[in-house]
């Protein structure tokens, strides 16, 4: 039993869940419990989708538990099978409806229904949602795919790819597709089946007719890619479009895959970021001292874009995506940090207090975090809130995609940078509180006196984690310490308290303050 | 139950039992009762609620919070895993090892449930022992409860009704005349609620939950308990285990239903009629400019109630009565036929009533219907709406102020609001 205060993914299910929403044609049928239903507003709510997901459940209840939960499941797939007439069927188990062991996949069979049923089995109680979902792919495309015909390539017939594992509810899938879909048709390459988002049943039976794979999200997409290379051959990308660097890597491994060249695509490459970093405006972001946290995928991706094209320090790198802790401590090593591998929301939070980085750079949940501490933050990956849907266009991939993280890392630096500049300029005759707008004609309220700073003014969010303070700061220096922009005060405290620990003194003076910019200063 | 009911019903019921309720079963799109966490917690303040359960549970309520404030809450999910089902650790080890953890690292809580779920009903996992053996060891910093919110045992509010169920032991014994008002209710409305009872002169008044732990009210002969909220049979059951009675009345939404609800405790207590006109009519008056605001919006208007938290009832009966809307079909998931007989008595006989659900075909009976406007949880709203047709999530209706004179408008302007909006929308 584990303590869960938040978790980062649901239960496999719902990655199963992912899977069939994203596709076409396709139905589950869910043994569950009442309930688990809740799940439908994933995906209406916060995706926003039109249409329910193409999910049947049987919500059983004490009652039927007590008499025949397998004959509840038979009716409620051969309701859905009647009602939706899909391709095909999903059916599998919920983490109640696994305990009472029905096999689902059994009492489909069963019916004998004219269609194929793929049964999947998710152990809801060792695994999670992106495990879920990849296997559930997996699943499919080891039930559909045909081994191809050999043929060769018509004169003029250009290369075909199949990009697998964007899924419903995925951090920007639906615009990553349409990106890396232009950026291979610049290549010559064509798209042959985007799976599982968008495709039906019947697409995956021509999987293999594609020349190879292009893996977009590992963690969904992966396992059924390593299926494609062992059964027909079919090779796959390693490197994930995000940043220019990745995306340059990426075009030069698609050209080797593909058989063209990617000269032209490289040298007509259109992204602002490489400009827009290097201008004098970008150089306050030197060396910001960075957190990263997501599934592995893009927190391995946003390290390398945060030290080589941002120019920020790494100082934290971890995911909760477990399935890849290989793949996130051989990154960390690159910094020369330690990866934190972990799912524990209280972990997550407990790493970024110690240390105090200038940039969160994690999921919704690193963002209240991030928010609490003060420090400005930016999502970078799933777990997804309707905000991770927005209406433009905004995909994390290709050349677009780093135009748009540049933006959106940028903007809570901007933003932090802003606050301090009214916080500086508060007391001024302009900018007080009581003063009205000037640019709206209002009157100007000469400043009232300084008021003496009362406990409730300024929650110093950093300060009141440090339990019992073992030196104490002097007035002086304590409103010097106040003069430090908010985002970097609480490491300014932090550094000072450690150096006058280091040497032994028990009172912090300006003085103290200063040694201590001085010794830590980069 | 009681014959205090019969007495103290309207005069206009008659014969309301008699209507027949379409009953069916099939898919239920429905919210299981460990949801009424995400409003309890907010309620009764130094209490921490810990479900016992799979990562499904803590899934839900970290998704039906609909905005995700990762703040630390106070609730959480001991989620049990492969070793606690395979019997590699003593699950109730487990527990206890969880709780003392989650008790060292919040010692501001004083009350904790232990909150039985799907998974946890399924093995035979014995909460209420755990709550015994649990509660001896934090005695006296902390009382232990327990409930399930699991999903095979409670339909969404039926959460809050086994909560509240399993704090009437605990309350303490007094057989002097008091009214209890229960059922969770947002603070500003208990506030009102206590000022209108003081000022009719109704003295003892307490209300269940108690906003604090330590704050609760006592229990017995003397109690007549008035439910605030439709869901609360077992706590209900239990109240009058212990002696104390029901007084019958619909539930305070509108205008007229808050009226007969607050006649009907000032009856039971003997108020002086003009007294009770005194602590009420300007209220009255009040909620019904705010309510007529809105009529002319919806007057006619043809509504369709998906089932969700057995408010619909009294809330179809708001609608057509003081808003003049048209109920095509009410939907419960859950009839109480007695706690409902003064609701079912003031509505109309042409709103059609079901309970349970076969969703595909109640979203077949509802696309046929074409209603206006269609109350709805949030699995099924925007799919309703790409179809054309107007929603109003019902799981608003929980989360926002509706009881209460001071809310009657509020709670008519959530209906209208989505109507206004297509109105105005050019695109």
């Amino acid at each position: 039993m584990k303590l869960t205060l938040w978790t980062y993914e649901g239960p496999p299910h719902v990655g199963a869940m992912r899977v069939a929403t994203g596709m076409e044609g396709l139905h589950y049928v869910l043994h569950a419990p009442q309930g688990d239903t809740y799940a439908d507003l994933l995906f209406t709510m916060i995706e926003r989708n039109a249409k329910r997901p193409p999910v049947t459940y049987t919500t059983f209840q004490a009652r039927d538990l007590g008499s025949d939960t397998a004959e509840l499941f038979k009716n409620a797939a051969k309701e859905a099978y009647e009602r939706f007439k899909p391709q095909a069927l999903l059916v599998g188990a919920s983490c109640t409806a696994e305990l009472i062991q029905d096999d689902p996949g059994g009492l489909a069979k069963a019916l004998a229904l004219p269609i194929p049923v793929v049964a999947v089995e998710l152990p809801a109680y060792q695994k999670k949602e992106n495990w879920g979902s990849a296997e559930t792919f997996y699943q499919l495309v080891r039930a559909f795919a045909k081994k191809p015909e050999k043929r060769e390539r018509a004169p003029g017939e250009r290369p075909s790819c199949n990009i697998l594992g964007p899924t419903a509810l995925g951090f920007r899938h639906r615009d990553d597709v349409v990106e890396i879909t232009r950026l291979l048709d610049r290549l010559g390459v064509d798209v042959h089946v985007t799976a599982p988002l968008g495709a039906t049943p019947a697409d995956l039976v021509t999987l293999g007719d594609a020349d190879f794979n292009v893996v977009l999200y590992p963690e969904t997409g992966m396992v059924a890619a390593q299926y494609l290379l062992r059964t027909f051959g079919q090779k796959l990308t390693k490197t994930v479009p995000i940043g220019i660097g990745a995306t340059r890597d990426f075009i030069r491994e698609v050209a080797e895959l593909a058989g063209v060249d990617a000269t032209a695509v490289l040298e007509a490459e259109d992204s602002r970021l490489p400009w827009y970093t290097k201008s004098v405006d970008s150089t306050y972001l030197t060396a910001k001292r960075v957190f990263i946290f997501g599934d592995a995928t893009h927190a391995v991706a946003a390290a390398r874009l945060a030290r080589d094209e941002m120019g920020f320090t790494v100082v934290g790198l971890g995911t909760y995506s477990r399935e890849f802790g290989r793949e996130i401590r051989e990154a960390a090593a690159l910094y020369g940090i330690e990866a934190t591998i972990t799912d524990d929301y209280l972990e997550v939070e407990a790493k970024i207090t110690e240390l105090q980085p200038e940039l969160v750079l994690g999921t919704q949940m690193e963002r209240h975090i991030a928010k609490r501490l003060g420090i400005p933050c930016a999502v970078i990956s799933a777990p997804v809130h309707v905000q991770d849907f927005p209406a433009r266009y905004s995909p994390q991939m290709g050349f677009e995609g780093a135009n748009v993280i540049f933006d959106t890392w940028v903007h809570p630096l901007m933003m932090g940078l802003e606050e301090h500049l009214l916080h500086m300029f508060r007391d001024d005759a302009e900018f007080h509180d009581e003063a009205g707008a000037s640019h709206l004609g209002g009157s100007t309220i000469p400043s009232a006196p300084a008021p003496a700073p009362t406990a409730a003014e300024a929650p110093e969010a950093a300060a009141i984690l440090v339990a019992e303070r073992p030196v104490v700061w002097n007035e002086a220096a304590e409103k010097e310490l106040k003069k430090i922009p908010f985002f970097v005060r609480g490491k300014a405290r932090r550094n000072t308290e450690r150096f006058a620990l280091d040497h032994g003194l028990s009172d912090i003076t300006v003085d103290t303050l200063y040694d201590a910019k001085a010794h830590f200063g980069r | 139950m009681s014959g205090a009911v019969a007495a103290t019903a309207p005069a206009v019921l008659d014969g309301c039992d008699e209507r027949p309720v379409l009953r069916q079963r099939g898919q239920r799109e429905v919210f299981c009762g460990l949801t009424g966490i995400i409003w309890l917690h907010r309620k009764i303040q130094d209490a921490f609620f810990l479900v016992v359960g799979s990562r499904t549970c803590a899934h839900l309520i970290q998704s039906a919070a609909g905005v995700m404030i990762f703040a630390e809450p106070r609730f959480a999910t001991a989620i049990i895993d492969e070793r606690d089902l395979a019997g590699l650790s003593d699950a109730n080890d487990e527990l206890d090892a969880v709780v003392t953890q989650l008790l060292e690292r919040r010692p501001d809580i004083k009350l904790l449930f232990l909150v039985g779920s799907c998974p946890s009903e399924v093995i035979k996992l014995d909460l209420s022992r755990a709550a015994i053996r649990l509660g001896q060891r934090f005695s006296p910093d902390v009382r232990v409860l327990n409930y399930s919110g699991s999903g095979i045992e409670t339909t969404f509010t039926q959460g809050e009704d086994a909560c509240l169920a399993s704090l009437v032991p605990v309350l303490p014994n007094s057989d002097e005349s008091q009214l209890l008002v229960v059922g969770a209710l947002a603070d500003v409305v208990e506030d009102q609620f206590a000022r209108i009872f003081t000022a009719m002169g109704l003295s003892n008044v307490r209300f269940l939950p108690p906003r604090q732990a330590a704050d609760l009210p006592p229990l017995g002969k003397g109690t007549q308990y008035l439910l605030a909220q439709p869901f609360l049979s077992d706590t209900a059951r239990a109240l009058e285990e212990r002696g104390a009675t029901r007084i019958a009345a619909p539930f305070p939404l509108g205008v007229e239903g808050t009226t007969l609800w607050l006649q009907a405790a000032a009856t039971a207590f003997g108020i002086a009629p003009a007294a009770f006109r005194a602590a009420t009519e300007m209220a009255q008056e009040r909620g019904k400019r705010a309510v007529g605001n809105q009529r002319a919006l919806l007057a006619g208007k043809r509504m369709f109630f998906f089932p969700d938290s057995q408010l619909e009832i009294p809330l179809a009966r708001f609608v057509s009565r003081e808003l003049g809307m048209e109920v095509i079909e009410a939907g419960t998931p859950y009839l109480h036929k007695q706690h409902m007989a003064e609701e079912l008595a003031l509505l109309p006989q042409s709103v059609a009533l079901s309970e349970g659900q076969d969703v595909e075909r109640q979203l077949d009976r509802c696309r046929d219907a074409k209603p206006d406007l269609v109350v709805c949880g949030l699995g099924l709203a925007n799919p309703l709406e790409a179809e054309g047709l107007t929603t109003k999530w019902s799981i608003e209706l929980l989360f926002t102020p509706v009881q209460g004179y001071d809310q009657a408008g509020d709670l008519a302007e959530l209906f209208a609001r989505p109507l206004v909006r297509r109105t105005r929308l050019v695109v």
